[in-house]
């Protein structure tokens, strides 16, 4: 007898168990993806009561779409793409410079590094929102504000912990033979940088492009202290503002929640793998 | 190390002492990799932390200037009704998710685990909850809560011949409803974790069980479930420093109503800072979630020593 698996279901095969698990796994399908479904199809919907969406599409229509531009959702999903798109870009170079140094160079000091970026780990966000306020709105020694900018929105998610020590892990694994060889060849630190350990780290970089990206798309509390006026909001902290209206009913909200979620299931299903490696090795998303 | 043999005497500032200038060149160049990430959490973690530690034992006023209260803003959250109920709904709504998550995460884990690859289509699909944009999963959960015969939720269990219930509606399951959501979001989660450890239990185990006999409960009881628990603390942990600090489910599924029966620290510390503008109190809350975050994690992490001695 060989097992597969802890309750060793694969190898009951009589009709009873086929069933019990058809059964089970369908309603796992239906559960967890259920709700998104229902949106998807809804979004598309032509008569909506605003009590509830349904599961089958009466007519087809593009109408709540179109709605949505009058209340600015594209601007909004702009918006969102705008401090998405430079925040990764900043996050993953800022990852993999400090991974460089983390992983590959000894100096005094970076034992007390590591445990500032694991305390950063340990702090939720969310506990220094107000104080992040008062910081945003004036910063130290600069005094610049940055309440009601991109920038506001961008600069804070440019560090994170979690994609610093999964870079960091990777290229710890980089043979130190090829960097020798360049320096001996005469390559200079930012060279070898490059040219040499960051395209060996391509898979470690979907990890965390994969990670940064739903991480940063998620934001809701910076957002919502930074973009106090409308037209800076993103996608999801604007939802709130699409709910209830006389005319459109709950389309628009529909439409909108709809864009908003689509990016990271796409982002998710397109990098599953590098995500699962994310998900295990690190275990850590805070 | 470094390459003293190449004659690069422009790179030296003292071309007199080169040992010295190599010395100096490898920590230089690593703390200028580092400098990027470390001032930008300078910037928003570090700096706000100890200026809501600062703010914490002020009145803050806008234009009248700050007034020192020393601990004043810590016996307002101490003795204030609203924030005892805050806490206590926070931890609540941890606990029930956390266990919540975790037990039917354990469950699916076991149900779904084996090579199939039909069963790699119901992992996909089920973990799809876990990176949606919480803001837009909780809109549509708001609108599946709708109270009323023909909200969403109240045809589903009314196919099971359960009464309609008001859901967010109402101060007796507001919070509950809000549970039910973040346990639907967090199970998938749970979910892939036990599956990464189930694949690390030592298979020869389970054929030497079977050999002698034993049934598929006594199996997973002194087998699996034995083999799982550093998984579990892992989950745990988690939990504990995610769990007391949940804001957006509940600032979109109810803002803390009705009539405060689902408030949370985090949203009543929102309000109070930006609604009410008492920034003080507002940033001594944040230090007190700080404090319990910390005091939970600790908690947890000598439960966990001891458990393994």
């Amino acid at each position: 007898m060989r097992f597969d698996s802890a309750l060793g279901l694969e190898s009951r095969r009589g009709p009873v168990a086929t069933t019990g698990k058809i059964i089970i796994y369908t309603l796992m399908v239906v559960v967890f993806t259920g709700p998104l479904i229902g949106l998807l199809i809804s979004a598309f919907n032509k008569t909506l009561d605003p009590t509830s969406f349904s599961l089958w599409p009466d007519e087809f229509t593009l109408e709540n779409f179109i709605q949505a531009k009058d209340k600015n959702v594209y601007l909004y999903l702009l918006n969102s793409f705008i401090v998405v798109g430079f925040g990764l870009l900043l996050q993953m170079l800022v990852s993999v410079f400090a991974a460089y140094s983390l992983a590959r160079k000894k100096f005094r000091g970076m034992t007390f590094v590591l445990l500032l970026m694991l305390t950063t780990m340990m702090l939720p966000e969310e506990i220094i929102a107000i104080p992040l306020s008062l910081v945003l709105s004036d910063l130290p020694l600069l005094h610049i504000n940055l309440i009601g900018t991109y920038a506001g929105m961008i600069l804070p998610v440019g560090a994170w912990g979690f994609s610093i020590l999964v870079m960091t892990e990777f290229m710890k694994e980089v043979p130190v033979e090829l960097e020798e060889a360049a320096r001996i060849d005469g390559a200079g630190e930012l060279r070898i940088f490059a040219t040499i350990i960051v395209p060996l780290c391509r898979p470690a970089l979907g990890v965390i492009g994969v990670f940064g990206f739903t991480m940063i798309w998620d934001q809701y509390l910076l957002p919502l202290i930074v973009a106090p006026e409308s037209d800076m909001w993103t996608l999801p902290i604007a939802l709130r503002s699409l709910r209830s209206d006389e005319e459109v009913g709950i389309g628009v909200l529909l439409a909108a929640s709809l864009l908003a979620l689509l990016p990271s299931i796409i982002a998710f299903l397109a990098f599953q793998r590098q995500f699962m490696r994310g998900l295990t090795s690190g275990a850590v998303k805070g | 190390m470094t390459s003293t043999l190449a004659p690069a005497p422009r790179r030296t500032a003292t071309p007199g002492h080169p040992p010295r200038s190599v010395r100096w060149r490898g920590p230089l160049i690593a703390w200028l990799f580092l400098a990027p990430a470390l001032l930008l959490f300078l910037y928003f973690k570090f700096i706000p932390m100890f200026v809501g530690l600062w703010k914490s034992l002020f009145k803050v006023q806008t234009f009248l200037g700050d007034e020192w209260v020393g601990l004043q803003n810590y016996q307002t959250i101490i003795s204030d009704s609203e924030f005892g109920a805050a806490i206590w709904h926070s931890v609540v709504l941890a606990l029930g998710t956390t266990i919540g998550s975790i037990v039917l995460g354990l469950v699916l884990a076991l149900l779904i685990e084996g090579p199939a690859r039909y069963l790699w289509f119901v992992r996909t699909a089920a973990f799809l909850p876990v990176v949606t944009t919480m803001a837009a999963v909780a809109e549509v959960w708001r609108i599946m809560f709708h109270p009323a015969d023909s909200g969403m939720l109240n045809i589903v269990i009314g196919w099971l011949g359960i009464d309609a219930q008001p859901w967010l509606a109402s101060e007796h399951s507001s919070l509950w409803s809000i549970m039910l959501m973040s346990i639907w979001r967090g199970t998938p989660y749970d979910m892939m974790i036990f599956l990464a450890g189930l694949v690390g239990v030592d298979r020869s185990l389970y054929e030497a069980a079977a050999v002698d006999g034993a049934s598929t409960w006594r199996r997973l009881r002194h087998i699996t479930l034995p083999a799982l628990r550093p998984v579990f603390w892992i989950l745990f942990t988690l939990a504990a420093i995610r769990g007391l600090r949940v804001f957006v489910e509940v600032y979109v599924l109810t803002n803390g109503g009705p009539n405060g029966s689902s408030e949370v620290l985090m949203t009543l510390i929102y309000k109070l800072g930006f609604q009410k503008n008492e920034l003080g109190v507002a940033s001594a809350g944040g230090i007190v979630l700080f404090l319990a975050t910390l005091v939970l994690t600790v908690i947890v992490q000598v439960m966990r020593r001891r458990q393994a001695s």
